[in-house]
């Protein structure tokens, strides 16, 4: 069975927590006794119908004001996949939420009401899904009913959606007209759209290729998590380096580096859950034993050489801002880049990004909450990235304010 | 090869494998809550993968309300003998003495809540930076919002509102001294995933989840308690012997059997591929207080 990590997003009142709910409910994944748990709460509400939207809007203040602020995880399961899907918020307020939920998705659901068309809001999820390089699109122009499921409103819609999405850099988009209040095309194909002949949503989650990494094989990546170190009768002198590849393939016997050393040693034998074995592949958990006795510790690399990794101390990247405090040109900042923390000034902010267009502003360039712009930024660590267009898996980071602790930015290494 | 698609239970194995490895680098003194239940098995089934030929790099830590069932006692005890590693357990009704805490009374009456009062001192004693949990977000909905690391205040307080973005597998477990960080590596598995899971590692149980008989009391004709020395008998209660078994195991108190003739771990699954109500929803009667007691009780500094 295969798991497929989904985001969905939408402008606020798109529907998407109910459109999330229906998947739930129509694939029967909710159990009776939530079920009647929401037709209470429904009651409470006094609008009638069951409010599906209640699923996923956990918190007290979400469901006072009937809407999403932070990320929901929500499971299901068909007889082929195991889904995960992260339900995040649509308000501009809460791009950062947007990119928390969109950070390990391979599929974006986008919502557009068919009532008011595309807005900025679905542009600005439609750039954050292609700049987190999540490889398919569904738009779904919901509330396809309230526009009597006119076949000429849906396809005025796609095609301007698709002018648009020539900015984007993804693999696949589809478009399908729903009505998640009702569940047109949700899981059932409807009866009130025989113009079209496209897949239903669930239909689409099925079939769709799963993506995880795209990162070339070669492009082996690991940074030590702990260091294994029994010191028992039995085992005086075992030293295992215990992390996960992040990506590409290890075998036994491969030349390796260490940074921020710079050693060359090799890769003597690769352990799993207390049995040896020959390779170790993304996202595999092992322990390394190494050829030679070196000293490394926690957040140190072992790479594999000649493939095209960068070795750097002063990277460039594209963030999201995530703190209320502006981001000042000169902060300095704790990189985390997996395990290996390092400090880092901000020596530049190159040009901030319009969410909503995309386009560079090179006078703007103050870095306020959910600001997405391009910085460069000094080390004091030597890093080990790659282009996060390149290899998702490697080329990602976070920014962590010292003194509140904070994860105040999400960041993704872009080399020009 | 690289492309490879791993089975989605390998996924979530790995991932949360990389969460306890991420604890156990991150913070200097981690422990992992051990309840005795099917979750914190598998977590311990998961830590052991995470650090063997080594030792666990954390002590095992067991709450106990003084309510539980005998065989998750005894099935705690022979498991911290087997894996030869430190179990740490501290009692709520030692917290009840020191602060004068009345025995909670009445009908559905559970010591359940009192918990979070040994916990947070449990810390405090062993100045725990980060307590490893087997919660998952699939169980209830405010848990569904919860991050895998969850940082909590002084108090042990949870702020919904305020959570730290937690991006893509970077896990950002810094914190101010007196704060401490819950940590959940299996927030992204199902009910059905921890059976699937146990039945794939032939993970060892407690005999309460394989159907039994036992003597139950049925409340208010619906709710199917497990009789014990710690139920009082409430009027109209019918006393009544059943073949069932737990979905969940916490206190006596507060943990209701499901009807069940499931044996063995295929019949479970089938069980609850099939089952209506949901798992909480079952056999948790503290989740039944109001429509947010789960998300209270968190700000509140419970699991």
């Amino acid at each position: 069975m295969e798991l497929l990590r989904i985001i969905t997003a939408g402008s606020v009142d798109d529907g998407k927590s109910t459109l999330i709910g229906r998947l739930l409910y129509d694939s029967k994944a909710i159990s009776l006794d939530i079920l009647e748990a929401i037709e209470r709460s429904s009651k409470n509400k006094e609008n009638g119908a069951i409010d599906l939207a209640l699923l996923t809007d956990g918190l007290r203040a979400e469901r006072e004001q009937g809407i999403t602020i932070d990320v929901a995880y929500k499971y299901f399961t068909t007889e082929n996949r195991k889904f995960i899907i992260a339900d995040t918020p649509g308000h501009i307020q809460y791009t950062r939420n947007m990119f928390t939920g969109a950070s390990n998705a391979n599929l974006a659901v986008i919502l557009v009401d068919a009532r008011n068309g595309i807005l900025e809001q679905t542009n600005r999820h439609s750039l954050i899904s292609s700049l987190l390089g999540i490889p398919y699109l569904v738009v779904c122009i919901n509330k396809i009913d309230m526009v009597n499921y006119a076949q000429d409103v849906f396809d005025k819609l796609v095609d301007e959606y698709k002018i648009f999405a020539k900015k984007l850099s993804v693999k696949e988009i589809v478009f399908i007209p729903v009505s998640a209040k009702f569940g047109d095309n949700i899981v059932e194909k409807s009866k009130s759209t025989n113009w079209y002949t496209g897949p239903t949503l669930l239909n689409y989650l099925e079939k769709v290729k799963v993506v995880e990494n795209e990162a070339d094989a070669n492009h082996g990546r690991f940074v030590i998590q702990n260091v294994i170190r029994p010191q028992t009768p039995e085992l005086p002198d075992y030293r295992g380096y215990a992390g996960k590849v992040i990506s590409g393939v290890y075998k036994k016997g491969d030349t390796v580096t260490i940074y921020p050393s710079g050693i060359d040693t090799r890769i003597k034998s690769i352990e799993q859950f207390e049995k040896e074995i020959d390779i170790a592949v993304s996202p595999m958990p092992v322990i390394f034993h190494l050829e030679d006795e070196i000293d490394i510790s926690r957040g140190d690399y072992i790479v594999k050489q000649n493939n095209g990794a960068i070795i750097t101390k002063s990277p460039e990247a594209i963030i999201c801002w995530m703190d209320e405090n502006v981001l000042t040109v000169g902060a300095k900042l704790l990189l985390q880049h997996h395990s290996s923390i390092s400090k880092v000034i901000v020596k530049e902010i190159l040009y901030t990004i319009n969410v909503n267009t995309f386009e560079k502003n090179d006078d703007d360039k103050a870095a306020k909450l959910n600001t997405i712009c391009r910085i460069a930024l000094k080390s004091a660590n030597l890093l080990v990235i790659d282009d996060y267009k390149n290899n998702r898996s490697n080329g990602r980071f976070i920014l962590i304010d010292e003194n509140t602790n904070n994860t105040v930015a999400a960041g993704i290494f872009s080399v020009i | 090869m690289s492309n490879k698609q791993f089975d989605y239970l390998n996924q979530l194995e790995y991932e949360s494998i990389h969460i306890i490895r991420e604890t156990a680098g991150q913070f200097e003194r981690p422990a992992l809550l051990f309840s005795g239940g099917k979750d914190s098995i598998v977590l311990v089934n998961l830590a052991l993968k995470a650090f063997r030929p080594g030792k666990l790099p954390f002590p095992l830590v067991h709450i106990d309300t003084g309510h539980n069932f005998s065989e998750a006692i005894v099935y705690r005890d022979e498991l911290a003998k087997r894996i030869d590693e430190t179990l740490i357990v501290r009692y709520v009704e030692d917290t009840m003495k020191r602060k004068k805490i009345a025995e909670p009374k009445g009908k559905n009456a559970s010591r359940n809540a009192l918990q979070t009062f040994t916990l947070l001192e449990t810390i405090e004693e062993f100045e725990f930076d980060a307590c490893i949990g087997g919660a998952r977000r699939d169980e209830e909905k405010a848990r569904a919002k919860e991050r895998i690391f969850s940082i909590r205040d002084e108090f042990g307080q949870w702020n919904p509102k305020l959570q730290r973005p937690e991006l893509w597998d970077v896990y950002n477990g810094r914190i101010s001294k007196g704060e401490n960080v819950r940590v959940f590596p299996i927030s992204n598995w199902t009910e059905l995933d921890v059976w699937n899971y146990i039945k794939r590692e032939n993970i060892l149980l407690p005999s309460i989840y394989f159907s039994h008989t036992r003597k139950c009391i049925l409340r208010e004709g619906k709710q199917l308690m497990a009789v014990s020395d710690f139920i009082e008998p409430y009027e109209g209660d019918v006393l009544l012997e059943k073949n069932v078994r737990f979905r969940t195991v916490g206190d006596m108190t507060c943990t209701a059997p499901v009807e069940s003739a499931a044996t063995n771990i295929d019949e479970i699954i089938l069980d609850i591929k099939q089952a209506k109500i949901s798992e909480r929803g079952a056999t948790r009667i503290d989740d039944r207080i109001s429509e947010t007691g789960m998300e209270d009780r968190k700000k509140g500094g419970y699991f």
